[in-house]
Order: structure tokens, then sequence, then C-alpha cells
């Protein structure tokens, strides 16, 4: 154990109709070593053993590709530090002494479901209503170098596709919008040859189910693509505006 | 699609505010471009300006473009309003600790409000000049033919001794500077405009644009009120 | 002793799959509709499993205790994937995968399962790139290739350091289709906790609500079980936090054999502990292997002042350094495989040599890997007499080229620059090879009751070859089960919706019910934590990398007392009818405090070394291959298949003898 004294304030919720509020907890040993979510442990393990409610949050691979942690640390998605979520964040980035505060993603479509813990489902229905390229699990298919792809467009279709879909773009943005997550979404499919057929069909239906699940809309402030642990550019948005413009403009 | 998709959806309203943002950023250099003849504070200037004034109210083909300019302008600020409601929405629950500025600028995430600080200040500038010369009681004065011509001129010279009007008039433009600063280079990524070896040009230009024209516009009450 | 019968097709072995694809029973589309699914795991091997007979026209229910189906653990999987496409010409060929496959796994693995993965492993590479799978491309655009775990071809299909993400990204973005066209019911935030058996056969589970705390009933024709690995009975592996054996072990105690559990594969390359705090641990590739060079000091007294923090790595001459893999296996020096690797760095640092705080790690050393492409690279420049700042300089640029994201993850962790002192790094619990035993149709014991992907025990024998996880998990997914199960299933095409109104569905419901009040109404005070990670100190202190007898009957006696301590003791605040983390955690703990145990029986009973299970008393006393793994062929060359007896610790082993009839088995050398 370590010899840093912090101060946190957390968001604590019982349930998706409480009203929730901000809770302060000092802590006392965290050691620069430990990863924030391990310094969380550290705090419930000893609310445990006085018999209280541990704080709820998400989180499972504990580095970095799951998507799943999802704090907004002392005003920032996944906290201060670039490129990396908030299981990667670790106590060295802060100081003795120091007040953190730490709450949920705050967003309509992400309703709380305990504490800092979120319901991010709307994100998968955006994939359901269009991210995918629609072909059968045959097998049956065309040898897998049949269609060249210039190494360029596969290499940004996977930027796209780094995309983890924690949430930190709707987390950050000012208006809440999902654009960079449904951007990076449909941006892969589109520089690919495969997911050209139906590349319109599909921009568009995504656009709609995002529209549905009460995000806000894309102001181009870039905080998102700061903030985006894998570092997805606000190029694909720019791409997807496109798609989705073309889409619109020839549909018949 | 239920509705249209040019209409109603979240990316059809950033296409319709980047149109109207562009067209309105090509009609204030046009609006900039005549106005400069205000610095010239000679007879003949402000013969000129008047003459000017005239053409402007009365050519056929600059009245359709105006009617369209008018639809720009209240288009762009009612989709903007219609943004702004949903993205208010889309986060009922404010965060308890931010730091917007560790990601963003603030310029940026407040267009809403410099549009309609811009818009409170387009209704104060067309009362003043633009309704005074299309239903006021102007001075008269004659052109070269002799034909009786309103003048403007004197209305605006007039304005612009006044200290508070010439303040009001300069902090107006750096407000219009902030919007420009992001809305320019914006309107380009909302129309999906994103290339990587033009954007940094188009983002260059933006800047620029949104420092220069601002400054040429503050300018005039400012040379007219020293020169008064 | 019940025959297993693991029902191999008859044949010559390259046209066993065929043929019995061509012999097995189909389901009309029109019965198909008839008749539900449920596929437990959403990852590589479930969420193909769940597309496909979707699409097939099953009616299919996903479940996933995370969040979303993207977020199983298979995103986590860094390396590749292995395919027998013999695109860069290297003299690749079905035959030659699977036979790398059986050897690498020690003889242990079934050979006709094995012939069947290296046979659809082609397709898996197009598959994938139809899905949109942005795999790595040459400057041609055609796939790349690598070479890994110390085969002598290039088959691995890789997206940066990203495999496992994209891989699964694809089969989510399969699974998504399905769901947005109601073809497949998704369950996120679920979690099984029992199989329903009726008249000897899976009809359906129990699953938990995490949300809502409800207990739910679903009825099914056939119950597909992809839930990934065990490794997390170690408490600290490379596995998510979530990863459990709750659903693979109330299979078995519902009555699945549970396949060979002993044998785990510990990977030799991953971050140390760091402190009590550690919750898990993070893997660096094995790709670093092929330009890092793993040493110790020589001296006892070098490793000591290292580890109290007098010396640094780079003070220790050259001559004073132990290259401990090249001394040992100069053929394959670093690039041995997982187990190898592992127990060497283990007997070393058992030795004193460890050059943490805690003695257990050793160096990974990149500094003469930049050295050298520092020295290539001033040539390609045109450098006359660089000098050696420069040569560094340079060497760097192409060491952070090749491997920039891992060093940055390394130093974000440990806080500590790799350009400028050598790594630390120290094996760590990775995968398991066990799971519950499944014939050749992937069915377990329990008629209705699948197992695939990792949750199985079948294709990797005693050590997996790295990239091969990835391979199984779509193989079973995408292009096995969905002509396997549709075999068992002709039966149930009258069959009609399954009633969850029977008893069977009452009792499996109330003995979920009790259990979740007994740990809430409990009045303990230590929380879960505190069992699980007495229980994975003692697996891997005595159930780990190297096993003894005495040391697995002690893991006997105590993990008995701590189960015994956590029913007594254990602590779970809140309800069961909300969000409770803690609830979830208990029952996970409580499931792997009984498989822990099997897991040392198995060990204890298998009375040899092979792949990931070493067993001290059984190496090589002398000739050149003194202290390696010594197999035991005449005697154990079966799957031990354990069948639970009603209460933990009772157990009764079947065997299914391992027949090899395209392999010559013969000892693993790789000195």
């Amino acid at each position: 154990m370590g010899n840093m004294k912090l101060n946190l304030k957390i968001w604590r919720q019982k349930g998706p109709n409480d009203k929730g509020q901000m809770v302060t907890y000092p802590v006392n040993n965290v050691s620069e070593d430990m990863s924030f979510l391990e310094m969380l442990d550290v705090l419930n393990d000893d609310l445990v053993r006085k018999g209280e409610d541990p704080i709820a949050f998400d989180h499972d691979c504990r580095e970095g590709i799951c998507g799943s942690c999802s704090l907004f640390i002392n005003g920032e998605a996944h906290g201060p530090g670039r490129l990396i979520t908030t299981c990667q964040l670790h106590m060295r980035k802060f100081k003795d002494g120091d007040t953190i505060h730490v709450e949920p993603w705050r967003a309509e479509a992400f309703p709380v479901i305990k504490d800092l813990a979120t319901d991010r489902g709307a994100f998968d229905r955006i994939q359901a209503a269009g991210g995918f390229v629609s072909v059968n699990t045959s097998g049956n298919l065309v040898d897998g170098n049949a269609v060249p792809i210039p190494k360029d467009d596969a290499d940004k279709a996977f930027d796209a596709a780094t995309c983890i879909g924690c949430g930190a773009c709707v987390a950050t943005c000012v208006n809440s919008s999902a654009m960079l997550f449904v951007a990076a979404k449909v941006s892969q499919f589109a520089l690919l040859p495969q997911g050209r057929p139906e590349a319109k069909r599909r921009v568009q239906a995504m656009v709609e189910q995002m529209d549905k699940e009460g995000f806000g809309n894309c102001s181009n402030t870039g905080a998102c693509e700061v903030e985006c642990p894998k570092g997805i550019s606000l190029e694909h948005i720019a791409r997807m505006n496109r798609e989705y413009l073309a889409a619109s403009v020839t549909k018949e | 699609m239920a509705r249209s998709a040019l209409l109603g959806s979240s990316l059809a309203k950033k296409y319709w505010m980047a149109l109207t943002g562009l067209f309105l950023c090509i009609f204030l250099i046009a609006h900039l471009a005549g106005n400069l003849q205000l610095l010239d504070m000679s007879p003949e200037g402000q013969l000129k300006f008047n003459e000017y004034a005239r053409f402007m109210t009365t050519f056929p083909p600059v009245k359709v473009v105006s009617y369209l300019l008018y639809a720009s302008i209240l288009f762009h600020a009612f989709d903007g309003f219609l943004l702004t409601i949903q993205n208010r929405k889309a986060r009922p629950v404010k965060y308890a600790y931010e730091k917007p500025g560790a990601n963003s600028d603030w310029y940026a995430r407040q267009m809403a409000l410099l549009g309609t600080l811009i818009l409170v200040f387009l209704v104060i500038h067309m009362k003043h000049f633009w309704y005074e010369m299309h239903f006021g009681d102007l001075p008269m004065t004659v052109d070269k033919d002799g034909a009786p011509l309103k003048d403007l001129y004197t209305v605006v010279a007039a304005a612009f001794t006044q200290l508070w009007y010439v303040a009001l008039y300069v902090v107006m433009m750096g407000v219009l500077a902030f919007h420009l600063l992001h809305g320019f280079a914006s309107s380009f990524q909302s129309l999906g405009l994103n290339h990587p070896r033009y954007t940094p040009i188009i983002k260059n230009v933006g800047v620029f644009f949104a420092v220069i024209v601002p400054i040429f516009f503050a300018l005039i009450p400012v040379w007219m009120f020293i020169n008064a | 002793m019940s025959t297993l019968d693991s029902k191999i097709p008859p044949g010559p072995i390259d046209k066993k799959w065929t043929d019995h694809k061509g012999h097995i029973r189909i389901v009309a589309p029109a019965n198909k509709r008839r008749i539900d699914i449920i596929v437990v795991g959403t990852g590589l091997a479930g969420g193909a499993a769940a597309a496909s007979l979707a699409e097939m026209g099953y009616n299919v229910k996903a479940f996933c205790f995370q969040d979303s189906a993207r977020r199983a653990h298979s995103i986590a999987a860094q390396g590749g994937i292995n395919a027998a496409k013999n695109y860069q010409n290297d003299g690749d060929s079905t035959y030659r995968l699977f036979y790398d496959t059986v050897k690498g796994g020690d003889y242990r693995a079934r050979e006709a399962n094995v012939y069947r993965l290296a046979e659809v492993s082609a397709n898996i590479i197009d598959q994938c790139v139809a899905q949109g799978v942005p795999f790595a491309r040459d400057y041609g655009g055609l796939l790349d290739n690598r070479s890994f775990g110390g085969v002598q071809v290039s088959r691995t299909f890789y997206a940066r350091g990203q495999t496992g993400q994209q891989l699964l990204l694809g089969a989510y973005s399969a699974l998504m289709r399905q769901v947005g066209k109601g073809a497949v019911k998704m369950y996120d935030r679920h979690e099984m906790l029992d199989v329903v058996v009726v008249d000897g056969k899976a009809r359906g589970i129990i699953a938990r609500n995490l949300i809502t705390g409800e207990i739910e009933r679903h009825g099914a024709h056939a119950v597909l079980l992809c839930t990934g690995g065990y490794g997390n009975v170690f408490f600290l592996s490379t596995n998510a936090m979530g990863s459990n054996v709750t659903a693979a072990w109330k299979a078995h105690k519902r009555g699945a054999f549970f396949g060979n559990p002993c044998y785990t594969q510990i990977h030799p390359t991953c971050i140390p502990v760091s402190g009590t705090h550690q919750s898990k641990l993070t893997l660096m590739s094995e790709s670093l292997r092929n330009d890092g060079r793993i040493w110790v000091p020589a001296k006892l007294e070098d490793a000591k002042a290292i580890r109290e923090g007098k010396k640094k790595g780079s003070d220790i001459p050259e001559s004073d350094r132990d290259y401990y893999l090249e001394r040992r296996y100069p053929a394959f020096g670093n690039l041995v495989p997982r187990d190898v690797a592992s127990r060497a760095a283990k007997e070393r640092c058992d030795a004193g040599f460890g050059v943490n705080k805690t003695g257990e790690a050793v160096y990974l050393d990149f500094s003469a890997a930049i050295e050298r492409y520092g020295k290539l690279e001033a040539n390609v420049k045109k450098i006359d007499n660089p000098s050696k700042e420069k040569i560094i300089e340079l060497g760097r640029a192409v060491v952070s080229e090749k491997y920039g994201n891992l060093f940055d993850m390394y130093e974000n962790i440990v806080g500590e620059n790799p350009y400028d002192h050598a790594m630390k790094i120290y094996p760590a619990v990775h995968y398991t090879m066990g799971g519950l035993w499944v014939d050749y149709n992937l069915q377990t014991t329990v008629p209705g009751l699948f197992a695939l992907g990792e949750a199985n025990f079948s294709d990797h024998g005693a050590n997996r070859l790295g990239a091969s996880a990835l391979m199984q998990g779509l193989a079973d997914g995408y292009f096995v089960i969905p002509y396997t199960v549709g075999d068992y299933l002709a039966d149930d095409i009258r069959t009609g919706p399954i009633d969850t109104k029977r008893p069977e569905f009452d009792a499996a419901e109330k003995d979920v019910k009790d259990r979740i009040n007994h740990f809430l109404n409990n009045k303990g005070t230590k929380p879960v934590d505190d069992f699980h990670r007495a229980l994975g100190k003692v697996m891997w202190d005595k159930c780990g990398m190297a096993r003894n007898a005495e040391g697995l009957k002690q893991a006997i006696q105590e993990i008995r007392a701590i189960r015994e301590d956590f029913w007594q003791n254990v602590r779970v605040p809140g309800s069961g009818n909300a969000f409770n983390q803690e609830l979830e955690k208990a029952g996970r703990v409580a499931d792997f405090l009984e498989l822990g145990e099997l897991m040392c029986m198995d060990a204890l009973d298998r009375n040899e070394s092979c792949g990931g299970h070493f067993r001290e008393e059984y190496a090589e006393t002398d000739g050149p291959q003194k202290g390696e793994a010594k197999r035991d062929d005449e005697n154990f060359a079966y799957v031990a298949a354990w069948e639970w007896l009603g209460e933990a610790g009772k157990a009764e082993l079947h065997k299914e003898p391992l027949t090899f009839e395209e392999v010559k088995l013969t000892q693993r050398s790789y000195k």
C-alpha cells in the first residue's frame, strides 16, 4: 500500500429513478502504482467491511480495449491523460491531497443504472440499425485476397474500427452527441469495398437511429477527438457527413 | 424513412446551418466592400455611398438576393435555435464538475450564445439603417443628375458620433469574430468537405476571415467617430 | 465408468469433416422456425454461433453478462489469427497447421478436431474479410502475414495489435444484424446461473437480470455455452475481471464432464505484479520476443543489489548477464513456446535472480535490437561513421514504429520508460486449455448442451499455440456448430416450445434463489475478494507453472478451508433486487472455489509433465534434456474427463483415450 491521501467526491445514485448526489470519501494508503479502478477497489473494500454499499462502476478487461469503464474524472472523460481509458489511468497522475471528482457519463441517451454505471444500449441499437455488412456466415465466399484493398484505405478503415464503444465522445461533447461513434462505424465500412454496396442504406439507417436515441447534434468543437481513448479522428465525422449528404441527395 | 432525410435529420440541420452560414459569409464580404466607401468622408464619397445605397435597395436582382439573405438569416437563427433545444435536451443532468477548456475552445461551445448576441445586434443595426433606408423619413439630397436621393450617409455619420454606439459596434464585431472563428471552418466539416491536405488551408482561411472582416467592419465607426 | 464416445467420424483424416457434414441430419427451413436455441456468451464463439444460427432460421436468444455483446473478452486478444492460406508461399498447408497444433499441444489434443480446425481456418479469413474486418495489408493491397509462436511459417493474419478486437467486432456486427432483424433476442447484463435439464436433455437456463435482479427462466431446444475460460480462478490473470467459470461449472454440476481442468497456459511476457492492490495483469504481446532478449543477472549479488535499488539493469556488464533462454535453448532462443519460456523465468526467479522488489521479474531488453536497427537505418540513410547516440536515436525510431503502442502501454502502467530501462516481465495466467468435455460435434455429456471456444477442452491439448484461440472460437461458432447442432435438433422438430413451468425449472430456480439469499443474509465480515485472493495464491503457488504431488495435496486442503470460511464469513451487501456487483462476484468466486479443487485433483492425478502442466517429479533427470518436461504417453495419452458426484471434491475420472494415427509422438525439443 502506498501513502497518498485523496479526497474523492463521487456521484452516488441508488437507481435509475433516484435523484443522486455527490458524496465525499477520503481514501488513504493510495499507491501511485495503482490504476484508478484499483484505487476504487480499495475504497469499495473498505465500504464493504464497514457494511456500506460499495460504489457501482462498469469495468471488465482493465487493459483499455473492452470499452466498459466509463468515468468522468475531474471534468474529463477517462480523466486527465490522453489516449487512455479510465482503467489505464494510474494514480501517479495525481498528487497527495488531491480532490478528485468522479461522475458517470451524462446523457439523456445513457441513463444511469446505479452510481457510476450507465446504460449504453443506444450504441448497440445504432449498430443493429446498419453497422454491418450483409453477408451470410456460410464461409462459401470469395477468397480474402480476391479484391485487393489499397493499404491506405485498409489502414484508415482500421483506424476507424479501433473504436471501443466506450461513449467518452458522448460524455465529453457539450451536446452529448454520438457523432464520433457513429461516424467511426460508417467510415470503416465506407472505406472498404465490402462495405460499399450498402453504404447509402447504412448511413441513413444509422443516423436515423442515432437521432431516435436522443443524442445531441454535432457542433464540431472537436472535444470528442481529444478525449477519445483511441484517438478516432474528426475526419470520420466529415466522411459520414459526406456519405449521408450523398445518400440523401441521390435517394430515389 | 418517415421524414425526408434532408429536412428532419440532425445532419440535415447541420447542412442547412453550414450552407446558410457560408452564404452569410459571402454576404459579409459584399457588405463590407460597400461599407468601406463610408471611409471616404468627402462630399463625393458621401454621394457615391448614397448612390450605392439606392442601387442596393432598388436594383431588382439585388433585391432578389436580399430576400434570400433575409431568409438565410432567419433560417440560420431558427435552425440554430432548434439544434440548441435538442442539445439541451440531450443532457438533462449537468456535470457537477466540468473542465471543458481541456478539450475545446469556449467560442466553439458558445456558438448559440454568440449567435443570439449577433441576432440582437442585427435587429438594432437594421432598425437604425435598413429600416430607415426602406421605410424611414430620411433627409434628402440629390444625385449627379439632380434627382432626389436618400441621404443615408448623414444618418450613419450622425449615429457614429455617439461613443456608446461606436463601442457597441466594436464589441459586436468581436462577437462576430469569435462566431466566425469557429463557424467558417466548421461549416466545411459539416458539409463533409474534409481532406488531409486542404482542411488545414480552410482552417487558416477561416481564421484570417474571422479576424480581418470584423476588424474592417469595426474600423468604419471608429474612423467616422474620430473624423467626425 | 460410462463410455466416453467422442463420435469421431470414420475415414481418412482429411475426409472426416466433409463426409460427416454430408451424412448428418439437417433441419428443414420451415422447421428451424420452430426451434429455439440459447447461446450464452457473445465472444468469438458465441457471437459467431448466434449470428450463424439466426441466419439459418433458428430462433436465438443470446446472453452476456457485459453491458454489450461487443465487450466479451475475445476483444483483448492482441497478436493474430492463424490460417493455412499459404499466401506467403512458404510451404504452409492444412496438414502443417494441424501438425504444428498437435505438436504444440504436446500430443494431448484430439487429432480429428484439430484437423477440422486447420481445415476451416482458411474460410475464417474469407468470412472476416467479407464482413469488413480491416486486416493488415501490404502495398499491393493483399493480406499481410506475420510469424508467431515459434512455427516455421508465416500464417498469422493480424490487425495491428488488436486482432481480437477486430474479429470480435466482425462477429458482433453479424450478431447485431440478426438482432436488428429480430432473429436474435439479445439479453445483455444477464448472467446464466443454471442449466435446466429435462428428461436428460438441456432444455433451458436460469438467468439473472443484473440490473433488476430478476431471476428469469428461458427455455430452448439446445443450449450453447460459449463462456470462455476460467483463468480467473488464479485471481490474477490476463482475463477480464468478469471472466468466470460459472456457466461451465453449473453445466458440470448438471452432468457435463469437465475435461483436463489442470491444463493452464501461463504467458511468459506480462507486466509483473506491483503490489497487493493488483486486480489483474496485463499481457505484453508475444511479438516482443522477436526482438527483445530475456535475461537476469548471472551473479546473485547483482540481482540482490537490483532488488534493493542499489543497481540498475544497465549497470550490469554484458559478461555478467545470463540470457538464460539463449543458453538453455540455443535452437529457438527467446522464441521457445510459451510454457517453456514461462517455466524458465520461474526457475531463475526461484533461484534468486529476480530483478524487481518482489523478486518475480526478468528483463526483456531491447538495447541490442535498438543498436542493430540503428546501424541498419544508418546504412539506409547513408550516414557514415554514425555516433553511438545517432545509432540509438535511429534504432529507437525503428523499435517505436514496430512496438510503440506496447511500449507506451508499459510506461503507462509501470511508470518507467522501456527505451531507457529494460522492460521487466513475468509470466501470468493467460488461457485455459481445459474446459467442458465435448465430442466431435461439440456436444457435452449432457445431450443438447454444447460448448464452444475456450469453454470447451477440445483443440489445444496441453498447450495452446499463439494465434490459435481466435481461430478456434470462430471455427466453432461459424463453421462447426451450425452443422452439428442440426444433427441433434432433427429430433426436436415436433417438440414444440419448451414449457418453463415444469418442475425442473422450479427446482433450478429455487437453487439459484437459495444461493443468492444465503449470500445476502449471511452475517459475514469479509468481502468476496478476500477469499478470491486467498484462493488465487494457493492456485498460483501450488497449481501454477510447476506442481508437485505434495503441494497439490496441501492445496486441496487449503482450498477446502477457504471454501468453508467463504460460506461462513463472506459479506455481501445490498439487495438481490438491484444492480449488485458484489453479489455477482460472490457467485462466481463460489464456483471458482469448487473448480480450484478439481484442477488440483486433475493435476495430482496426471503423473506426467505435458505442455502447461509441469509436475516437478516428472522431469528429465539427465542427458541433453535435463530438467525438461517428461511426458508419459504410455499411461497418460488420454483426456481426463471428470464427472461431478454431488459435492465439491468428489468427482469421478473418465478417460477418453487419445489415438494418434497421423502424428508420431515425440518429445518436444527446442534445444
